[in-house]
């Protein structure tokens, strides 16, 4: 009897058991309390949600961006800044290349292990792989950032893209292997077996039949590690020393703490651009396959 | 790094041994082994590339971290050369460290403050207020609440830089209150508020799938017998879904305890009155050059990661045990 | 073409399971045969250790006059037809087809056009550029079949071939089936648990059960005399009726009642040997007056089966001996009243004795206790036994 008439309907309060029940007015006086209450919360969450954002929506476009969210006077002049800044364009070249780079190793090698891990009986198998599971959560960037610079260090990976991709592709591994080995499990073997009695080898078999099948949770795999490249900021930021070198996110961060007045025309279209790919992937995947939320697909 | 949850959602959380559930009862197991006739040799090999990436920059930095925790290892200077063990200084210093300690205490007032009470709260609110709605007003919330959720970092710290400016800032013309510095006098709060705005996406998503498994006749049932929202919640919908509140928990906190994002917005100050841990150790040890004592640190943050993930897995397998 | 020939097979899974016990069977060219049991019984794994999807862990496979033991799958010659068809989702109907020439390296045209020319043997013409998702349950055998038949075989190997049908299309399937294997005159292997499918397909069928063969024959020798009570009540529509009996000089005393000792079992019997009577409820034949050396009892259950009907009746037990049923079929028309009295008399030459659950006097029946099943049988002939 609290919710509101539009969810409870006839049934639930001609059918009310509570002989005390007051006169329907009363019900739709209690009901409306609610509802407005609802409403209420509703805005506020929009509000609070909105309000970061509106800047990135109207202050690339702003004939005089300010730090203040106002209603445009349009142009699209603000987005020249991006090419006269030497960084902007080559930084967001480097994330592509950083994610597009960790995305191939990871789904690579995670495809080849989860199939391996998926179809040969390890003794061991699924106590390794939650072992692994659970150390990736654990050994966090930030958890291990003074080891990583060090062995960075040591293995001459400091100021290296390679080094950048190869530490991000050994924290997101564990993840992705879980990931496509679900996918495998669910895969019937039939298949293989019916390619192999035709007489293809293991290696036509994972070319031929089992990758092709399995591309929805290749994808799946891409995506979530080109997320979370593309957005990381910790990691490129201890190891890359040359801003030629530094990814959007770092490259972000310079623009606006170093020192003097931010150049707010091109930190807002820097920064619209910089995340122009993240929401269409996530458009694209979430229209494409549903939004399955297999293990956060983002950070 | 790598910020994954082993899937939340039940349905796909059986993936240890889920071949075996498929299997025609009287058909022995092994008939599933090697279907492709890989044989253990050439599956050791597809194994291993991924493997030796895990290790190196997985294992054996987890391990580096407790070795450095115990030298005197510095970036420059004569301890780097030469670095020194040191047993546990590291960390009785550590203790002793007024620094250390109220980074503790700030780094807990951010995920209780943010995670528990702010990601959570303010998700379980969203997902319940719209939990029967399919309209356009869902889908806006939806959208700008996960918009928050996937925007890079540093592109969101600007954001809220922007929003809490001292002088030009949305909120303070907004609110009416010009030359409030937000970041400078409520540090800790800001950047909580900030991240709750930030991560609320995945406790919204995940409290909505499950409050889709409480069965709306129970709800019905309880409304029926005239139950308040509050006994609703209560008695009907908290007892179902209390796996998902613990995962959701567990997982938001491990995730908050280890972010680094703050960093972009606040760098810790002013004063060191939003160093959380990360920023501490990226302190400690990258700017002041201290790789010891950090590694002291970041050791004692993967102990407490551990314990929390430890604690997230025994009741993921309560809860298949549960449901066998 | 080819005869397959397993010599002592069988397979110990790790771990101890035994799929496979011993097994020794010959399957001659040309034949369609089946392998018949209930889940479990090792069926299917003898199917997959032909295919050389498993590896037998002692004894021989031979198919034609090669060892192919130790052989991979893919060089034994066979062509396998999985229960689910595996047709790869990824591919349109032609790729499929033509998959296992792109294996042997054959170009794209000359697979086109082979796949063209199977597809058109079995009406698929239409649906080369489908996908597999896109086709019914029977188009999607159809292109198994064809898939397989592309590479010519020596032997087809076909699980469950029938069990992903729903049943109108499961009889339309079996007879397309049937013709398809004489037509191609290809040996034929196939795995079911549906005894009446493997009656109606099979030159000759192995009954198996716990891995081991219990029976091979005909599919009359296995339905009117089967070697065993687990075949007798494993196969046919209504399972054998067995009741316990005992000789009497040239007699079998059921339920009190002097039947006809069979004739085949007269030798091995003696006086006062405690047996297993056995008759198919087909083979009955119920009457509503009173009748000399006839099984009686009260009539309990009458379930219609279309043209004829299944009476159960309960004979009355002599002796402090507990009542037994006894089912008979009997045709259109001539059904009991419920509660009525039946006498019922089995027809000649039609009824079995049984003890320790083996066929007394099992002369040309086609045979088997434990081991050996006699080889040598072609084109659907009679297998010997040992006994």
């Amino acid at each position: 009897m609290t919710a509101g008439p539009r969810t409870t309907a006839g049934p639930a309060t001609s059918a009310d058991p509570v002989p005390t029940a007051g006169p329907g007015a009363a019900l739709g006086w209690r009901g409306a309390v609610v509802q407005i209450g609802r409403y209420t919360f509703v805005s506020v969450v929009l509000g609070f949600f909105a309000l970061p954002l509106l800047w990135l929506a109207t202050a690339p476009f702003d004939r005089t961006p300010t730090i203040t969210t106002s209603l445009p006077e349009f142009t699209l002049d603000n987005f020249r800044a991006l090419l006269d800044n030497p960084y902007a364009l080559r930084s967001l070249w480097n994330s592509i290349l950083l994610s597009g780079g960790t995305a191939v190793l990871v789904v690579t090698f995670a495809a080849l292990a989860a199939y391996a891990l998926s179809r040969v009986r390890v003794p061991g198998r699924d106590a390794l792989l939650y072992g692994l599971l659970l150390l990736s959560s654990i050994v966090t960037g930030t958890a291990t950032m003074v080891p990583l610079y060090e062995l960075a260090f040591r293995l001459n990976l400091i100021d290296s893209r390679l080094g950048v991709i190869l530490i991000l592709s050994g924290g997101l591994l564990p993840a992705a292997i879980f990931i496509l080995k679900d996918f495998m499990d669910s895969t019937p073997t039939s298949y293989e077996e019916s390619a192999r009695v035709f007489g293809a080898s293991p290696v036509q078999i994972v070319w031929q039949i089992v990758l092709p099948m399995v591309r929805p949770g290749l994808a799946t795999v891409a995506v979530w590690a080109v997320a979370n490249v593309w957005g990381n900021f910790l990691v490129p930021f201890l190891l890359l020393r040359n801003p030629e070198k530094a990814p959007a996110a770092v490259i972000m961060y310079t623009l606006y703490t170093e020192g003097g007045q931010a150049n707010l025309a091109l930190l807002s279209t820097f920064s619209l651009l910089y995340s122009l790919p993240v929401v269409l992937m996530f458009v694209f995947v979430s229209s494409r396959y549903g939004f399955r939320f297999h293990g956060g697909i983002k950070r | 790094m790598a910020r994954t949850t082993s899937p939340p959602d039940p349905t796909t959380a059986g993936a240890g041994g889920s071949a075996t559930g498929r299997d025609d009862p009287g058909t022995p197991l092994a008939r599933r082994a090697d279907a492709a006739g890989l044989g253990r040799a050439r599956a050791g090999g597809f194994v291993l590339p991924g493997l030796v990436l895990i290790v190196l920059f997985l294992v054996v930095p987890a391990l580096w971290t407790i070795y450095l925790g115990v030298t005197n290892y510095r970036l420059t200077g004569l301890a780097a050369a030469d670095p020194q063990v040191v047993g546990l200084d590291n960390y009785t210093a550590a203790l002793g460290d007024e620094r250390f300690r109220s980074s503790l205490w700030l780094t807990l007032q951010f995920v209780l403050g943010s995670a528990v009470i702010g990601q959570a709260g303010l998700g379980f609110a969203i997902a319940w207020s719209l939990r029967d709605r399919h309209g356009p007003v869902r889908r806006v919330v939806e959208a700008l609440v996960l918009l928050a959720w996937i925007l890079p970092s540093s592109v969101v710290a600007f954001l809220w830089i922007a929003l809490l400016d001292r002088d030009a800032g949305t909120l303070n013309a907004l609110l009416g209150t010009p030359g409030m510095a937000w970041l400078l006098d409520h540090p800790m709060l800001s950047v909580i508020l900030f991240n709750t705005w930030r991560g609320t996406a995945f406790s919204m998503m995940l409290y909505g799938a499950a409050l889709q498994n409480v069965p709306p006749s129970h709800l019905e049932t309880a409304r029926l017998a005239g139950a308040s929202t509050w006994q609703q919640l209560r008695d009907v919908v908290f007892p179902r879904i209390r796996g998902h509140v613990l995962t959701n928990l567990l997982l938001i906190s491990l995730w908050t305890f280890n972010d680094f994002t703050p960093f972009l917005i606040t760098a810790g100050g002013p004063e060191q009155r939003s160093e959380i841990l990360p920023v501490y150790v990226f302190k400690i040890a990258l700017s002041g050059g201290e790789l010891g004592f950090g590694a002291a640190i970041s050791f004692l943050m993967l102990l407490i990661n551990l314990v929390i993930a430890l604690v997230y897995l025994r009741t993921l397998g309560q809860r298949r045990e549960a449901r066998r | 073409m080819a005869a397959i020939t397993l010599r002592r097979l069988g397979k110990v899974y790790p771990g101890g399971v035994r799929a496979l016990d011993g097994l020794d069977l010959s399957i001659a060219d040309g034949e369609f045969f089946a392998l018949l049991g209930p889940s479990g019984c090792g069926k299917t794994t003898l199917l997959r250790t032909i295919a050389g999807l498993e590896v037998a862990t002692e004894g021989a496979v031979q198919i034609g006059d090669r060892d192919v033991t130790n052989l991979q799958p893919g060089r034994r010659d066979v062509a396998m037809v999985f229960q689910d068809y595996a047709l790869f989702p990824h591919m349109t109907v032609e790729e499929n087809i033509g998959y296992p020439l792109r294996i042997k390296k054959l170009p794209r045209s000359a697979r086109r056009d082979k796949a063209a020319e199977t597809a058109a043997e079995l009406g698929l013409t239409g649906l080369l550029d489908r996908r597999p998702g896109q086709l019914s349950g029977g188009q999607q055998q159809r292109v198994a079949l064809a898939r397989a038949m592309a590479c010519h075989p020596q032997v087809f190997l076909l699980d469950e071939p029938l069990s992903n049908l729903d049943a109108r299309l499961r009889l339309e399937a079996r007879t397309f089936l049937k013709r398809l294997q004489r037509e191609l005159g290809v040996t034929c292997v196939f795995v079911t648990h549906d005894q009446a499918e493997a009656l109606a397909l099979a030159d000759r069928i192995a009954v198996m059960e716990g891995g081991r063969i219990r029976q091979v024959g005909t599919p009359v020798e296995v339905f009117r005399r089967p070697a065993n009570t687990f075949v007798a009540g494993f196969i046919g529509s209504t399972p054998m009726n067995l009741l316990d009996a005992e000789v009497a000089g040239d007699a079998v005393v059921v339920a009190g009642t002097r039947l006809p000792l069979p004739e085949p079992a007269r030798a091995v019997v003696a006086d006062g040997d405690r047996v297993v009577y056995g008759v198919r409820p087909e083979y009955l034949d119920l009457h509503t007056a009173p009748l000399d050396d006839a099984l009686s009892g009260r009539v309990v259950v009458v379930e219609n089966l279309g043209s004829s009907s299944l009476v159960s009746l309960d004979l009355p037990g002599g002796d402090g001996v507990a009542g037994v049923g006894l089912q008979v079929v009997v045709p259109e028309g001539r059904e009991p009243e419920l509660g009525s009295t039946g006498w019922v008399v089995p027809r000649a030459g039609r009824s079995l004795l049984y003890r320790d659950g083996e066929l007394l006097g099992a002369d040309g029946g086609g045979v088997v206790g434990s081991g050996v099943v006699g080889a040598g049988a072609t084109g659907g002939g009679v297998v010997g036994g040992p006994a």
